[in-house]
């Protein structure tokens, strides 16, 4: 996903002389160092300060430039968070802030780099739009969105590197505002975003084998959800379960209860989240994500009840 | 002196009003606006762009904007009200406000941006920022001190308005290690120079005095309510409206002063 951001990031900053990039101490690799290569002014390191990468970002668009903010997810959104709500959000500036990590991805780096509640906390700011793109086809379809928007401030979460291509098969092209099918299925719903959702390929693959139809959508744009596309996908499936690599409170789950409820709908909802807890346990991302009880045994489970 | 009598009298309207930082900044702010900042080509507004970072010192620009014909008198008379536009910090989009401003510690970084942006787009405009000294209590100030450095970014002018007060209490008796000031600005590489912020002429002087090739500071020293003799250097006016005894007397004051 990163070196797709990258790619894609490059190739339009070569047609928009007002595309920059804002990152702090984050080193450039692939095709951002070819960008910095290319540009030297447009690329600039503030070295490890995120307030004054947000508060540059802001200046520079102010002044007409299109800056994107990039580092590792934790740093980019809570360090600087007061300069993201004051100066890109109160003044609805079309600033990106890229987060590379999110959720637990950084998995034996510790909780000091684990953006678990990045979408809560970038989604409660208003102006703030949220977008979290599930493989690197949809990075791509995001990362053009985010270049093309002049209208305000987005978060885009991104996983890290080598991440499957899991939207091969999607029903859509990716449209920002507008939750996606990855697969079709008669029995029962995934839904959730970013790279965990392979899981739910993975987990709706294996129940297929004994006969249990699973469909999986990827709600990669968290903000302005999708409150139509969700409505009647509860609509259409009786069962159904909520994945998302974010703390339980403030994300997707919630606001999938909320909808149903809303709309007076009585299907099975099952959400499977990230504990609500700082865990002091290192290993892979999977391996950290099975201590958190996300693996897709889990979710064949909280698919197969009657 | 105008300026202070303007503020004054709206200060009757509302209950808080930051006069006595406002009153500070008022002669730093005149030189930037009507002496350094140059015209737009059209001849609306300027070509070069200022920031208020201190925003509770807008009061002084609004006034400022205001005699410029920027700003329309009827917003001033609206201040603080629902029907108005104008609130006790900068509003971007109002006019001549090009940042939202309130929090401290904001504007050496927005002001970087604007700088380095101006830089690419080889415009040739200059920013132009006045800061607060309880404002480079924000680590964030620095940041922004170091990477305008780092980027030689000669056309950011920073005005710091060394009052020596904060909201609480004196920053050279409370926070001593704040001082020496322009030391702070010198190690980060910033051009700079120390003035009476109150002098006019000799704040053109340090300007005109400039050697140029990398950003630069100039400190201010300037009296916490300048122009009311019970404002000045007492910590309350930060936040308070005279009522309407003081209010006659700040005006009786005023009259001395510019006698």
């Amino acid at each position: 996903m990163r070196n797709t951001f990258a790619k894609t990031f490059l190739e339009a900053a070569q047609k928009d002389a007002r595309l920059c990039v804002v990152v702090a101490d984050i080193s450039p690799a692939g095709a951002m160092d070819q960008f910095r290569k290319e540009f030297p002014e447009r690329f600039i390191n503030t070295g490890v300060a995120e307030q004054i990468m947000i508060g540059m970002c802001a200046g520079m668009s102010m002044r007409g430039l299109k800056p994107f903010a990039y580092t590792i997810a934790t740093f980019a959104l809570y360090r600087p968070f007061e300069f993201i709500r004051d100066d890109l959000c109160y003044q609805d500036l079309p600033v990106t802030v890229v987060g590379i990590g999110g959720g637990v991805t950084y998995s034996t780096l510790g909780s000091t780099h684990h953006a678990m509640e990045d979408v809560a906390i970038a989604s409660a700011i208003p102006n703030m739009r949220v977008i979290a793109p599930c493989d690197p086809e949809e990075t791509r379809a995001a990362t053009n969105w985010c270049i093309g928007q002049e209208e305000g401030p987005v978060y885009l979460r991104l996983g890290k590197a080598g991440e499957p291509l899991i939207t091969g098969n999607a029903t859509s092209p990716f449209e920002f505002g507008k939750l996606r099918y990855l697969r079709e299925g008669r029995d029962a719903c995934v839904l959730g975003y970013g790279p965990i959702l392979k899981m739910g390929m993975d987990a709706a693959n294996a129940l297929e084998d004994r006969g249990i139809s699973v469909a999986v959508a990827s709600v990669h744009t968290l903000k302005p959800l999708d409150r139509e596309g969700i409505a009647d996908l509860l609509g259409r499936f009786s069962r159904i379960v909520v994945i998302e690599e974010m703390v339980p409170q403030g994300g997707l789950g919630d606001a999938v209860k909320v909808i149903a409820w809303d709309g007076g709908l009585s299907c099975t909802i099952k959400c499977l989240s990230l504990k609500h807890e700082f865990i002091h346990s290192y290993g892979s991302h999977g391996e950290l994500l099975a201590v958190h009880g996300l693996e897709s045994r889990a979710i064949e489970r909280a698919l197969d009840v009657a | 002196m105008q300026y202070r009598r303007r503020i004054l009298d709206i200060s009757q309207k509302v209950s808080a009003l930051h006069a006595a930082p406002a009153f500070s900044c008022v002669e730093m702010t005149d030189v930037i606006y009507r002496g350094l900042m140059r015209p737009a080509e059209d001849g609306k507004g300027f070509s070069d762009v200022f920031l208020m970072s201190k925003g509770h010192g807008c009061m002084t620009q609004y006034v400022i904007l205001e005699a410029l014909g920027i700003l329309p008198s009827e917003e001033l008379d609206r201040y603080c009200t629902p029907q108005g536009i104008l609130g006790a910090h900068p509003d971007r989009g109002n006019p001549g406000i090009e940042a939202s401003t309130g929090s401290l510690g904001h504007g050496m970084g927005i002001a970087t941006g604007m700088a380095h942006a101006e830089k690419i787009l080889r415009s040739g405009k200059r920013i132009f920022a006045v800061l607060s000294d309880g404002e480079l209590q924000e680590g964030s100030s620095w940041e922004g001190a170091m990477m305008a450095a780092n980027l030689r970014l000669e056309n950011l002018l920073v005005f710091v308005d060394l009052n020596d007060f904060g909201g609480l209490e004196r920053m050279s008796e409370s926070h001593a290690a704040f001082y020496p000031v322009q030391e702070k600005f010198e190690s980060f590489a910033w051009e700079s120079a120390v003035v009476n912020g109150h002098d006019c002429a000799a704040m053109h002087q340090a300007v005109a005095a400039r050697r140029g090739g990398r950003p630069y500071a100039l400190l201010c020293k300037t009296v916490k309510g300048r122009g009311v003799a019970f404002m000045e250097h007492v910590p309350i006016w930060h936040y308070r409206s005279p009522n309407k005894e003081e209010y006659a007397t700040a005006i009786r004051d005023l009259r001395e002063v510019s006698a």
